[in-house]
C-alpha cells in the first residue's frame, strides 16, 4: 500500500460503518438478522466489488483501496461478507468471470482444497466453515481440474449447507458441492496458495483494524473507570500493559501493510504474507488478552461491545492459515535459502 | 479517534538501494582484507572498536550523512543513513568508534552547539576521527535522568565541574563526552529544570576514568569522575538550565535504529545454518516465527527513519520500536536455545562452534538490552503518555 488507501474510499467506508454498523447491529446479526441496510449502503458505494474491473461489473478500485477499506471494516467489526465478496470478486475476475451482484463468499478458507471439477463439468467435494455461506448469493470455489486450478462460480441456492458459526458468532457453514453444475468455470491464475495469501492478507487488515479499535476502547475505559480513588489508567501496571497493546497494534498494522503490498504486484510476495499472518496473528492473541484484562469483568459480558472485536480476532487469526502454518512455511523458505542469504531475505524489496 | 501509532510504509529511493550494494561490497572487501570477521563475537571486550575502520567509513562519506556539507556532512537522506547503519550492524562491522557520534552526539552538536565548535568538531566526526560517549547516568540518577547532580559552576570564562557519571559506555576510548550537568537547582514547577548540556573533552585535567567490568568479563562501561574539571564557555551546548527541552529529540535518534533489534541476530543466523535446508517442522516454525518478528521490526524501524526524513520528531514511535525491538532481541537467545538440536558428545564441527559462540554471546548480553538507552519501564511510560494516559 505504498500510496496508502485512497482517502475518499476510506472516508466513504468509515461514514457507512459509523452510521449503519452500531453495536446493536452486530448483536442482531449474531442473532440471525441480516444487516440489510448496511449491506445495501455498501453495495451502493461499490465497495464490495472494488477489486473487480469495470468491464466485469465492478468498481475497478486499486488493491490498496480494497485493503484500506477492510482495515476500516475490521475497526467496526462489520458483520457482513465484505472481505469475502472482495476476495471472491478478485478470484473470479482474475479468471475472467464476471462477478454477480449481491453478497459473495469463497471456498475453501481452512485447509487444503479437496474440491474437484470433473470432466462432466460438475463439482465434487466440500468445504468447511465457509464464512457467510448462507447469506451469499454465490460462492467462488477454487477447485482442481486434473492438475490445474480452476475457479467455479456456484449459485448458493441448491447447495447442501450445514449451518455453523465462527468463534465470533458469524455464519460459518459447511458446504457440500457434490454434483453441482457451476454457472461458470475457468482456469484460475490464482492457485491454492495464492488464494490463501489473498485471504490471509484480507484477514490481516481486519485484525489490524480490530486491534486499533480495542486499543482505543481500552484507553478510553482506563481513563474513565475509577478504582482506589483514581482512574485505573493512572496505575503504572495498567499503563504499561496498554503500552504493550499499542505496540502490538502498531506491529500488526505495519505487517498487514507489508502483506498488502506483497499482493499489489504481478507476482505474489509469499514471504511478506507469511511474515504478516504470523505477526498479526500473534498480535491478535496478545492484544485481545490485554484489552480484556484492562476491562475487567465488564469486558467479559455479552452486553459490552469488546467481544465484537476480540472474538473476531480469535476467529480471523485461524483462517487462511494460522501462525503455525505460516511460520512453518516461512521457516522452510528461510532454511532453503540458507543462513548466508538470511539478511538479504529480510531486506528484500527495500 | 486515532489512538494508534502509525508506521507508514517506506519505499526506499533507488539511490538508497544502490548505496546498499555499495556498502555490501565495501564490507565484503574489508572482510576479505581481514579488517574484521563477521563471525567474531565482541564478547563484551569491545572487539567492535576500530579507529582505522571508522576512518575508512568516514572516507566513504558514511558518517554524518544527513548533515550539511558546510560542517563536513553529505546532505543525504535519513533513509540512506539507515541503510548504511543496518548493513554495518548486520555484518558485525566494528563501528563503535564512530557510531555514537554519528547517531546521537553529532546531531546534538549540530542542532545546539556553538558555531565555532560545530566547525571544529563536526567535520572530524564525519571523517571518522572522533569518538564520543554519553554522560547521562549517575550513581543516584539512572532512569531518573533529570535528577542528575554532577555540578557545573560558573567561573571566569567557563565552568568548573564536580561529580561522577557512571555506566558510561566507551568513556575510556572516547575523545569527547556530551554531558548532562546541573547548573541550577530544579524548581517546584519543573523538576527537570536546571540541567545543561556540555561538550567535554575527555583529556581535560580533573577527569578520571575508572573501568567497570561487566558480567561478560568485558570492559565497556566506566565511572567518570570530575574533580574541578574546567570547561570553556564555548563548550556549552544550547541554553543554560534548559537541557530538558533538547533531550527529547536526541532520544528519537537514539531509540529506533537497527541497533535496537539486531544485537542478538547472529544466534538466529547460526541456528538457520545449523538447521540446514530440511529442518524439522518444529524448527521451521520456530525460525519462521522469529523471522516474522524481525522483518516486521525492521519495517517499523525503517518507517521511523522515514518520519525523521519528513522532518517529524517521532519520539513516541521510536519508543514503540525500541520497546518491541529490545524485547524481541532479548528473548531471542532463549528461543533459539530451545529450538536448537540438542548438543551431543560427538566432535563438534565448525558450525557447532559458531552456533555456540553466537548463542553464548547473545545470552550474556541479553539483560542489558532492555536497560541501555532508556529502560523498558521508561519506554512504556513514554508510550503511555503518547496514549494520553499520563
Amino acid at each position: 500500500m505504498n500510496e496508502g488507501g485512497d482517502s475518499i474510499v476510506v472516508d466513504t467506508a468509515t461514514r457507512i460503518f459509523r452510521d449503519l454498523c452500531e453495536p446493536a447491529t452486530i448483536n442482531e446479526a449474531e442473532a440471525g438478522k441480516w444487516p440489510a441496510a448496511l449491506w445495501e449502503a455498501l453495495e451502493e458505494s461499490g465497495l464490495p466489488l472494488a477489486w473487480v474491473p469495470e468491464e466485469l461489473g465492478g468498481a475497478g478500485a486499486s488493491i490498496a483501496d480494497g485493503f484500506a477499506v477492510l482495515r476500516v471494516a475490521g475497526r467496526f467489526a462489520a458483520p457482513v461478507p465484505l472481505a469475502e465478496t472482495l476476495l471472491a470478486g478478485r478470484l473470479l475476475s482474475a479468471a475472467g468471470i464476471a462477478a454477480p451482484g449481491g453478497p459473495l463468499t469463497l471456498a475453501p478458507v481452512l485447509g487444503e482444497s479437496h474440491i474437484t471439477l470433473a470432466p462432466d463439468g460438475r463439482l465434487k467435494g466440500r468445504a468447511r466453515r465457509v464464512p457467510f455461506a448462507r447469506h451469499a448469493g454465490h460462492i467462488a470455489v477454487l477447485a482442481r481440474r486434473e492438475r490445474e486450478s480452476v475457479v467455479a462460480l456456484a449459485e448458493r441456492h441448491g447447495l447442501m449447507l450445514r449451518e455453523g458459526e465462527s468463534l465470533a458468532g458469524e455464519a460459518a457453514d459447511d458446504v457440500g458441492f457434490d454434483g453441482v453444475l457451476p454457472k461458470a468455470a475457468a482456469a484460475s491464475p490464482i492457485d491454492e496458495e495464492g488464494l490463501k495469501a489473498w485471504g490471509a492478507a484480507a484477514r490481516m487488515q481486519q485484525m489490524a483494524g480490530a486491534l486499533e479499535r480495542i486499543l482505543e476502547q481500552s484507553v478510553e475505559w482506563a481513563l474513565q473507570r475509577e478504582q482506589f480513588g483514581r482512574p485505573i489508567g493512572k496505575f503504572q501496571t495498567v499503563q504499561h500493559n496498554l503500552a504493550i497493546l499499542a505496540g502490538e497494534a502498531a506491529a500488526a498494522g505495519a505487517a498487514a501493510d507489508a502483506a498488502a503490498e506483497g499482493l499489489g504486484g504481478a507476482e505474489i510476495n509469499i514471504a511478506a504474507v507469511a511474515i504478516g499472518k504470523v505477526r498479526v496473528g500473534e498480535a491478535a492473541g496478545a492484544g485481545a488478552a490485554i484489552a480484556h484484562q484492562a476491562h475487567g469483568a465488564i469486558g467479559f459480558t455479552y452486553e459490552h461491545s469488546l467481544h465484537h472485536s476480540t472474538r473476531r480476532l480469535w476467529a480471523w487469526r485461524e483462517e487462511f492459515g494460522n501462525e503455525a502454518y505460516w511460520s512453518g512455511r516461512l521457516g522452510r523458505m528461510v532454511a532453503e535459502l540458507g543462513a548466508d542469504e538470511l539478511w538479504r531475505f529480510i531486506t528484500a524489496g527495500s | 479517534m486515532t489512538t494508534s501509532f502509525r508506521f507508514d510504509p517506506i519505499d526506499l529511493p533507488p539511490q538508497a538501494k544502490a548505496l546498499r550494494q555499495e556498502v555490501r561490497e565495501f564490507l565484503r572487501d574489508e572482510i576479505a582484507a581481514g579488517t574484521f570477521s563477521p563471525d567474531a563475537m565482541p564478547d563484551g571486550r569491545r572487539g567492535a572498536f576500530s579507529r582505522d575502520f571508522s576512518r575508512k567509513v568516514g572516507a566513504r562519506g558514511w558518517i554524518g550523512m544527513t548533515w550539511p556539507k558546510e560542517y563536513g556532512g553529505h546532505e543525504r537522506s535519513h533513509l540512506e543513513r539507515y541503510v548504511v547503519v543496518e548493513e554495518m550492524l548486520a555484518a558485525r562491522a566494528p563501528t563503535r568508534a564512530h557510531s555514537t557520534a554519528d547517531r546521537q552526539s553529532g546531531p546534538v552538536v549540530l542542532r545546539y552547539g556553538q558555531e565555532a565548535v560545530k566547525r571544529e568538531i563536526l567535520p572530524k566526526i564525519a571523517a571518522g576521527e572522533l569518538c564520543f560517549c554519553i554522560g547521562l547516568s549517575e550513581p543516584n540518577s539512572g532512569s531518573d535522568v533529570f535528577a542528575a547532580s554532577t555540578r557545573a559552576k560558573k567561573t571566569e570564562g567557563g565552568w568548573l565541574v564536580n561529580g561522577r557519571k557512571i555506566w558510561t559506555s566507551g568513556a575510556h576510548q572516547a575523545d569527547y563526552m556530551i554531558a548532562l550537568l546541573r547548573t541550577s537547582p530544579s524548581t517546584k514547577e519543573n523538576r527537570r529544570h536546571g540541567l545543561t548540556q556540555f561538550l567535554v573533552e575527555m583529556k581535560t585535567p580533573g577527569i578520571t576514568i575508572r573501568p567497570i567490568i561487566n558480567l561478560t568479563g568485558g570492559h565497556d562501561f566506566n565511572e567518570v569522575v570530575f574533580d574541578d574539571a574546567y570547561l570553556p564557555d564555548t563548550h556549552l551546548i544550547g541554553e543554560v538550565d534548559m537541557a530538558w527541552k533538547q533531550a527529547t529529540d536526541e532520544l528519537a535518534y537514539e531509540r529506533s535504529g537497527p541497533d535496537r533489534w539486531i544485537e542478538t541476530f547472529p544466534c538466529l543466523l547460526e541456528l538457520v545454518r545449523k538447521a540446514g535446508d530440511k529442518p524439522s517442522e518444529r524448527l521451521a516454525e520456530g525460525i519462521g516465527r522469529e523471522v516474522a518478528h524481525l522483518a516486521t521490526l525492521r519495517r517499523m524501524s525503517l518507517s521511523v527513519a522515514g518520519m525523521l526524513q519528513a522532518g517529524k520528531t517521532p519520539g513516541v514511535e521510536a519508543a514503540v520500536v525500541k520497546d518491541l525491538g529490545t524485547n524481541f532481541e532479548q528473548a531471542l537467545p532463549d528461543r533459539v536455545r530451545l529450538l536448537a538440536p540438542p548438543p551431543s558428545d560427538a566432535e563438534p564441527d565448525a558450525n557447532d562452534d559458531r552456533f555456540e559462540a553466537a548463542l553464548r554471546y547473545a545470552t550474556l548480553i541479553a539483560p542489558k538490552l532492555t536497560i541501555q538507552g532508556g529502560t523498558r519501564e521508561v519506554l512504556r511510560g513514554i508510550i503511555a503518555r503518547g496514549l494520553g494516559l499520563r
